[in-house]
């Protein structure tokens, strides 16, 4: 029975063309698409094949010129309705029962974050490497991407693992899977960008877990970490920091933050950063909340939204001023000062001015 | 299909009466249906705007709060009496002609057409006044430093880029009433209308009652922000 | 053709001496200048012949880059802003105009017993709207047109360099010569009907011309202030779908398919009714299940307007929002499964007599059957994920667009030919040509399904060399397509000229607009109709001989 459902599988995703299934949902989807397409499929050969029959059978022939008044009664109407209707409902519920799994990202997810720019994908995992055109993900655990625009839209499509989110300028989307197969997958934007939209292309590498582990562990190696994966040859210069966190710290010295904020748990101006991710803080307005990269990332675009009790207004916006992937490394900075006994980076020196009591 | 064999011609009883209508009441109930069914794009037209304000103004209620206040709200309400007075003048002048009286249907034109642009140079005076103190849409937002309040945050700009939006596309649909209701005020002192024919005052008159209408909904919307 | 006998006591009698409306006056102002319902169409009718081929080009250069997977015959420049002109040139200045433009405004007093449309000057203004809103697209073209695609998404269409203005300009104007012509239409079929024209006696066509009306006044306004929004905001930088500046760029998205969803039922509906039509025509029987029909173009209008959302699946949208456009999308293909089945229920036990016309309508039923079917599996959340922006979705849309649209643009003008010019086509050449445009449409489109499973993005320019054969394959289909279409254009242009007089009813068809002459009068009937029966009776309607 199930070397039976296996050859159906195969045999479908081949007839249709649909590329390998080499992510957790891939199957799913498309066994969906199977029912769908063969259903709508039979129907519309069905009416063609209807259409020509009838044409065969009641075509006029002499001089008979007039066809019989023929009006099925109400009966006619109402299966025409249900008959559609019960399959367009099954399909939606199963539809969207994906959809709503497709859209739920698992704690445990791994993350990295993708930034789309005209007309190339650059990824950072936090903790480091950077790699322009080449994703690395390990098969078999669930990683979540956390993508931003550096400037119009874009959209981050991989066929294999039949998933697709748009990237969009001033927000983050995200998008989550599980790999299921070794192999390298194509990548497609497909949200037109401009003249090198065809050529706006990445591949998703999946490895064995511990393949993937080593790979990790010797790019987060200091000597190895200033080296880039590279799709094609890039035209960027490489980059200063190898790493997202390191970037974060210099900024948040650079745009003034530790002016306010304290990275040791002294109080001062504005909050705390030592231990702030997901830390649960009361607003002014008495609603209680769970910092997250988003609010973070709000608190920097607009101070005043939500605003933590006991504060003064004062934080300026840095709206126009923090570029995507600088406020994209100042929150990995904040969450990398959750546990003060351990550190994510080697300290390389201050690179600020402690901040002073007022 | 048969034909009415006695109807032979089609002689317009009345100079008004257009050949493929039967008769004037069917041609003077098209006309306003016509016009109603065009008022209904126009309210579509503008309810696209009002949903980009709505959804900025949940997004930024306290930058939308604190832009608001530096709108002149006397002048608003000015502007609103103004137009719901222009709105019964021409009321009154659909009333006049449908007893006849053609000399004080051209002076109740004549007064709809004054406060229609006493509204505009009221306005105008407002966007004067904006644009000295900086507050204008997008990247020509520059709040002066001298305005009272605390500075203005940098998602005002929405605020105003919705103001503009509104507030203009409302002027021109002020100025093509203020045509509408001069070429009929022009007909009328011709002598084109009477109590048996009055169509473009009736729907001259209902495109500027939208036009008011649009303005009731403008004021409280972006004078009146809590 | 066969001949139809004249019933008793119609107006043709008294009409044989009143010249057609295509003698009854002369000189180029005359045309230019016309109120005539039936001259505005043909006005229509020669600028969507130009626009439609001006698409067709712009396609056939698409599809010729496409046979190579890199540089073809264009740069990536070129193509962009060819797929845009395409996508703007066949939905603005083709789609939407077409079949109400020319049709609409020919049938629809013709049908109801009405000597014109209720507001003849407003007709002949939604004419000169609609071609200035194609001069102004021409001009945008000539100075290198645009390339953000024909959905002209932000924040890339407010900060390109092309001239993307006098496209969105041109889309503009050409939103309100459709808003006109849909008040026109409106207030015609309420006040003009004749006496004797029930609600329930209306022909099935101007049901449909009446939903589409609809359709066009309420939505396109909308789609004119978010141009409108997105030119300012290109000129200016006022920011409104700016991030940077506090916008953002999925509320342009959100405006933009609130118009053009229900859009699509603006280019559809009126392909619907013309299939009514003809399938009345051609079983020579009364049309299964009328009332159907014509309430489920109410059912199409009312959905159609809550759907838009599926077009942003992928876009960023929560997955309430997404459940709820889902659910409703669903809704809308009910509405048009009612109208096939009566359709296809309406050749049992018919008489039906194969024409061009016919030919059109069966080629119409399968491919808008498989591509209503491709659009409820688009609207299947979890799937639409996957082919989004593929091929996938650009083979849904012509299927729609091409097959039920174009083919019943072309069945319908064949099929009213000889009411519109007084000349009859060769059917032979009819026949052959049909045949190429329905097996070109299928071949065309139907890799284009494959090509978007595998994941083939559209508005691509260069592409991984494993899609190519399919783009072939696609290709090649255009090409026997493109000639189909152009054998019908000759063939039509010499009937038209040189073609054989046509009779006043050739098909011995009960509609109608049949009893009048053909070509009509200028005011149609030379007195006031009054009809006395449903328009897909057949009451001494009997073909006396058969020419074919």
């Amino acid at each position: 029975m199930i070397q039976a459902a296996a050859f159906y599988n195969d045999w479908m995703r081949k007839a249709l063309n649909l590329p390998p299934q080499a992510s957790t949902i891939a199957e799913q989807v498309d066994q969906l698409h199977f029912f769908v397409i063969t259903v709508s499929t039979v129907a519309a050969v069905a009416i063609g094949l209807a259409g020509l029959f009838f044409f065969a059978k009641y075509r006029y022939r002499g001089k008979q010129m007039v066809g019989q008044n023929f009006q099925p009664g109400l009966w006619f109407e109402v299966v025409c309705v249900t008959g559609p209707l019960l399959f367009f409902l099954v399909w939606f519920f199963i539809g969207f029962k994906q959809y709503v799994e497709i859209s739920t990202v698992p704690d445990d997810a791994m993350e990295v974050y993708v930034m789309g720019k005209k007309w190339m994908w650059k990824f950072a995992y936090p903790d480091g490497p950077n790699a322009v055109g080449v994703l690395r993900v390990p098969v078999g655990r669930p990683v979540k991407l956390l993508m931003t625009s550096r400037d119009v839209i874009h959209s981050f499509f991989i066929p294999a693992f039949r998933l697709k989110k748009d990237v969009v300028p001033g927000r983050y989307s995200e998008l989550w899977f599980t790999a299921t197969t070794p192999g390298s997958y194509e990548v497609f934007c497909a949200e037109y960008c401009g003249t090198g939209h065809s050529m706006m292309r990445a591949e998703v590498v999946a490895m064995k877990p511990d393949e993937f582990d080593a790979w990790l562990a010797a790019q987060r190696d200091a000597s190895i970490a200033r080296q880039q994966d590279s799709y094609q040859s890039s035209q960027e210069p490489p980059r200063t920091e190898a790493n997202m966190v390191l970037q974060g710290q210099r900024l948040a010295g650079e745009k003034g933050c530790l002016k306010c904020h304290s990275v040791d748990g002294e109080p001062h101006i504005g909050p705390t950063w030592l231990g702030m991710y997901h830390r649960r803080e009361q607003l002014s307005t008495g609603e209680t909340i769970r910092i997250d990269e988003a609010y973070i990332t709000e608190s920097m675009m607009d101070p005043t939204a939500k605003l933590v009790a006991g504060y003064g207004p004062v934080m300026p916006t840095f709206m126009g001023k923090l570029t995507a992937p600088e406020s994209a490394a100042i929150v990995e900075y904040i969450k990398s000062l959750r546990d003060p006994q351990l550190q994510a980076q080697p300290s390389e020196g201050p690179a600020y001015e402690p901040g002073r009591r007022p | 299909m048969q034909t009415d064999a006695i109807d032979a011609g089609h002689a317009p009883k009345e100079p008004h009466l257009r050949f493929q209508f039967s008769d004037s009441a069917r041609q003077f109930h098209a006309a306003k249906f016509g016009m109603w069914l065009f008022l209904g794009q126009e309210v579509m037209f503008f309810s696209a705007l009002f949903c980009a304000y709505a959804y900025y103004r949940n997004q930024f209620p306290d930058a939308f709060f604190r832009a608001s206040q530096h709108l002149n709200t006397t002048f608003g309400l000015l502007e609103t009496i103004d137009l719901l007075t222009s709105s019964l003048t021409v009321a009154l002048a659909i009333h006049f002609i449908r007893q006849g009286k053609r000399g004080l249907t051209s002076v109740m034109l004549i007064i709809t057409i004054a406060c229609a642009f006493i509204f505009l140079v009221m306005h105008g005076h407002e966007y004067a006044t904006e644009f000295h103190e900086g507050l204008l849409p997008g990247r020509f937002f520059h709040p002066e430093a001298h305005l009272e309040g605390p500075a203005l945050p940098m998602e005002s700009a929405m605020f105003f880029t919705c103001y503009f939006f509104l507030t203009v596309l409302h002027s021109i649909h002020v100025l093509i009433g203020i045509g509408v209701l001069s070429v009929v005020l022009a007909f009328n002192m011709r002598g084109k209308y009477s109590q048996a024919y009055y169509t473009h005052v009736e729907v001259g008159g209902l495109y500027w009652h939208l036009v008011d209408l649009i303005w009731i909904f403008l004021f409280p919307l972006l004078y009146l922000v809590t | 053709m066969s001949l139809a006998v004249v019933p008793e006591g119609s107006p043709l009698q008294a009409a044989h001496e009143e010249p057609d409306y295509i003698r009854a006056k002369s000189g180029v102002l005359s045309w230019v200048l016309t109120l005539d319902h039936k001259r505005i169409a043909l006005l229509y009718l020669g600028t969507v012949t130009v626009t439609f081929f001006l698409g067709g080009i712009f396609a056939l250069a698409l599809r010729t880059e496409l046979l190579v997977p890199e540089h073809g015959i264009m740069d990536a420049m070129t193509y962009n802003r060819m797929f845009t002109l395409h996508g703007v040139t066949m939905v603005f200045f083709f789609m939407i105009p077409a079949i109400p433009g020319v049709f609409g405004n020919f049938f629809i007093p013709l049908m109801i017993g009405a000597h014109d449309v209720a507001f003849p000057r407003l007709n002949l203004t939604s004419y000169y709207l609609y071609l200035f809103a194609v001069c102004l697209g021409l001009w945008g073209m000539i100075h290198g047109g645009t390339d953000t695609g024909w959905t002209f998404y932000t924040p890339y269409s407010t900060t390109t360099t092309t001239a993307v203005l006098p496209i969105l300009a041109a889309a503009f104007v050409n939103g309100f010569s459709s808003i006109l012509t849909g008040v026109n239409f409106i207030v015609t079929i309420h006040t003009l009907r004749a006496e004797g024209m029930h609600w329930m006696r209306l022909p099935l066509f101007v049901w449909g011309m009446y939903g589409t009306s609809v359709i066009q006044v309420l939505a396109t306004p909308v789609i004119g202030i978010t141009l409108a929004l997105a030119g300012v905001e290109h000129f200016l930088g006022t920011g409104i779908f700016d991030p940077a500046r506090g916008g953002d760029p999925i509320l342009f998205q959100h405006l933009f398919w609130f118009y053009s969803h229900p859009a699509v039922y603006i280019m559809v509906l009126p392909a619907f009714s013309v299939a009514s039509e003809l399938i009345g025509a051609f079983t020579r029987k009364p049309l299964v299940g009328y009332k159907m029909i014509a309430l489920s173009t109410f059912g199409i209008a009312f959905v159609g307007f809550l759907a838009w959302g599926h077009h942003l699946f992928t876009s960023g949208q929560s997955v309430v929002d997404a459940g709820v456009f889902g659910f409703l999308s669903m809704l809308i293909g009910i509405f048009t499964s009612i109208k096939v089945f009566n359709w296809v229920g309406s050749m049992y036990k018919a008489a039906i007599h194969m024409t061009t016309p016919f030919l059109y309508a069966l080629g119409f039923l399968f491919l808008t059957v498989f591509g209503g079917m491709t659009g409820v599996a688009l609207a299947t959340i979890s799937l639409d994920v996957h082919w989004q922006d593929t091929y996938f979705v650009v083979a849904h849309f012509h299927f729609i667009m091409a097959g039920a649209v174009v083919l019943m643009f072309l069945g319908g003008l064949h099929y009213w030919f000889p009411k519109m010019f007084g000349k009859t086509y060769p059917e032979g050449w009819g026949m052959i040509a049909a045949t190429l445009v329905i097996l070109g449409f299928i071949g065309t489109f139907t890799p284009q399904f494959f090509l978007g499973n595998e994941g083939m993005p559209r508005r691509y320019y260069s592409y991984p060399a494993h899609f190519q054969w399919l783009h072939v394959t696609s290709t090649i289909f255009a090409y026997i397509l493109f000639m189909g279409l152009l054998l019908t254009l000759i063939y039509l242009v010499v009937a038209l000229i040189n073609g054989p007089r046509a009779s006043n009813n050739p098909w011995g068809a009960p509609q109608y607009e049949w009893d009048t002459p053909s070509p009509p009068p200028e005011h149609n009937f030379s007195a006031t109709p009054v009809i006395n029966r449903d328009p897909y009776e057949y009451v001494g309607q009997e073909i006396i001989e058969n020419a074919n």
